[in-house]
């Protein structure tokens, strides 16, 4: 449903961001590539899935969105807003732009004041309304996330986790942005709560206009509510496209051993060759080539010296494997129980 | 409401000893200073001298009772500068880090790699001695340690969720210092603040010891406790009631402190509804 036509609302283009570790007294200077050369867009109404483990980089890619890490170089461009590493940003015009949802309910919300003062703050901060229009739109946005008015005067201990991070949803839209970044908005919940938290941002997406990044190591979440994918891999993407193409046709072996990793009852996706083997290498010393050759079931001679570039195998759907073509699709391997 | 036994017991002793300070005058029973008589000299607690005399035959209650006015100011005085200056410097290094962290934790080391009497004794010897300079001698002396904790409070806060919040919120640095790090780490700076007010107290009783506290004939607990030093094998009385003076007031304001913490913590409050 990607709808390339429109002017996208988030343009990134070569993103890195790199850290720079040791020093004087700290042992020898080394670069942590965190991001390292990303290019995504995001076009309005639209939600685009960003998988990939722990440590490969999703995390300071949202960062360096919210304008909280300076990009080493390339450019973000968010509706008429531009960061990149000569134009910091600017906090408070990008702050009725794009908000983000976290992943932990129980650190991220102040436990010394209550919703209502979590909720009215950045109005009255941003100069939205007088008390009458802020009382009212607290109670609004409280409503659409399915809280009651009179729980606003409780403190955040008071709820449970589901209904923390319904306030913490309220939060991102109180400010009424266009793009909201949710970082693993459910992994931290219950199982049981996981579903009515996704399907709550879904409708507040079609209520709202919104759009979403959506960051996941769970491809279950992701497979849910995403109109695009993009997988990352130490910090660059290795594949991205629809997600039809990404979970029915996936060209990097990445992407299928992600898909693989699915827990499913009824459908044997996982095939042992799938796998990949290992840990995720330290992104202070990534391998030569593609970063993904020492786990890769296909890894050849080409693998450990050429970098593979993202490049289109289908219109929209886009890999950097040198044997993006070769895969066969999962159809081709699924078990019928 | 629970009963909380440690803040009214810490409220009482705490307010017995303010309100003793205020009304000194009405319920002093001699004057402290200029009613010395050596024909009474260590007389024993009794009737006419319900906490003794001293040396010079003054009466140990009425200098008791002045006393608590010297040394209470002293006490939340300084105090107060110690945290004033140790929360926005550990605040503000702890939040910004870099430069301006190395320089505070620089100094703060430096702080407390001196001894803070000594510390105070330079300054008192560059004042001069009177309050206002014991003042700003314990003031400048002894916040390191609410700049530490407030640092490693902060250094711990600020990669929290809600932190993050109110920077992509938009709020700027100085807000987010004050409504979102300041309450979530007052609970511990108000219990050390209590254990320093009486470690202030005990500081000015030091340096009024040296001579470079409160000038002589004027009563402050420190000073009755260091000049009672001598008798207190054959006068006990002369130390033991301005000591229980600073014992009760120091223990009511850990208690304070203990207490103010717990409903400060709106964790330990009941629910509203």
């Amino acid at each position: 449903m990607a709808e390339a036509d429109q002017t996208p609302l988030l343009a990134i283009d070569n993103l890195a961001v790199h850290y720079p570790i040791g020093g004087t007294f700290r042992g020898p200077r080394r670069v942590l590539k965190a991001v390292d050369g990303i290019a995504l867009t995001v076009a309005p109404g639209e939600c685009l899935g960003l998988v990939g483990e722990s440590g490969c980089g999703k995390s300071t890619l949202a960062m360096t969105i919210m304008g909280l890490v300076p990009p080493t170089h390339g450019r973000i461009r968010i509706a008429d807003q531009e960061i990149s590493a000569a134009k910091k940003a600017d906090h408070m015009h990008l702050a009725r732009t794009v908000q983000m949802v976290f992943q932990d309910p129980y650190a991220s919300l102040n436990p010394r004041q209550t919703v209502r003062r979590t909720l009215a703050d950045p109005l009255r901060l941003h100069g939205i309304g007088n008390k009458t229009e802020v009382e009212h739109r607290v109670a609004d946005i409280m409503a659409k996330v399915g809280l009651r008015p009179e729980q606003a005067d409780r403190y955040p201990h008071e709820f449970s986790g589901g209904q923390r991070q319904r306030i913490g949803i309220a939060r991102a839209l109180i400010l009424r942005p266009r793009l909201v970044l949710c970082d693993e908005p459910v992994s931290a919940l219950d199982v049981s709560i996981r579903a009515q938290i996704i399907n709550l941002l879904l409708e507040l997406k079609d209520d709202l206009g919104l759009s979403y990044v959506m960051i996941s190591h769970d491809l279950g979440v992701v497979e849910h509510v995403s109109d695009r994918v993009a997988v990352m891999y130490l910090g660059r993407i290795v594949e991205r496209g629809g997600w039809r193409e990404i979970f029915e046709d996936p060209r990097h072996p990445y992407t299928r051993a992600l898909i693989a990793a699915i827990p499913d009852a009824f459908r044997r996706r996982a095939v042992a060759g799938q796998k990949a083997r290992g840990e995720i290498p330290s992104a202070l010393a990534p391998p030569p080539g593609c970063h993904f050759h020492t786990r890769c079931p296909l890894a050849a001679d080409q693998c450990r010296s050429d970098v593979p570039l993202l490049e289109p195998v289908a219109p929209g759907h886009l890999a950097a494997c040198h044997f993006r073509d070769r895969a066969t699709s999962l159809h081709g391997e699924l078990v019928e129980p | 409401m629970k009963f909380r036994a440690n803040l009214y017991i810490g409220g009482a002793f705490f307010a017995t000893a303010v309100i003793v300070g205020v009304l000194a005058p009405v319920i002093a029973t001699h004057d402290p200073v200029f009613d010395a008589n050596l024909m009474n000299a260590e007389l024993p607690p009794g009737w006419e001298y319900p906490f003794g005399t001293d040396a010079q035959g003054r009466d140990i209650y009425s200098r008791v009772v002045h006393g608590a006015r010297i040394s209470l100011t002293v006490g939340l005085v300084a105090q107060c500068i110690n945290s004033i200056i140790g929360v926005s410097l550990g605040l503000t290094a702890g939040y910004w880090g870099g430069w301006w962290d190395d320089l505070v934790s620089g100094l703060t080391n430096l702080m407390l790699a001196i001894p803070s009497l000594i510390f105070a004794l330079a300054i008192m010897a560059i004042l001069g001695p009177g309050l206002v300079s014991l003042l700003i001698a314990l003031g400048l002396t002894s916040w390191s340690y609410s700049c530490r904790l407030a640092r490693a409070q902060v250094l711990s806060l600020k990669s929290q969720g809600y932190v993050q919040a109110a920077k992509i919120l938009g709020y700027s640095d100085l807000r987010i210092m004050f409504t979102q790090l300041l309450p979530n780490i007052l609970g511990p700076l108000i219990v050390i603040a209590t254990l320093g007010a009486g470690g202030s107290i005990l500081a000015e009783a030091a340096l009024s010891f040296l001579g470079l506290g409160i000038r002589p004939p004027y009563p402050s607990w420190g000073s009755m406790l260091s000049d009672a030093r001598e008798q207190i094998t054959t006068a006990p009385w002369l130390s033991i009631f301005p000591g229980l003076a600073i014992f009760i007031t120091v223990l009511g304001l850990n208690l304070l402190g203990d207490g103010l913490r717990d409903i400060l913590d709106p964790q330990s409050r009941e629910r509203t509804s």
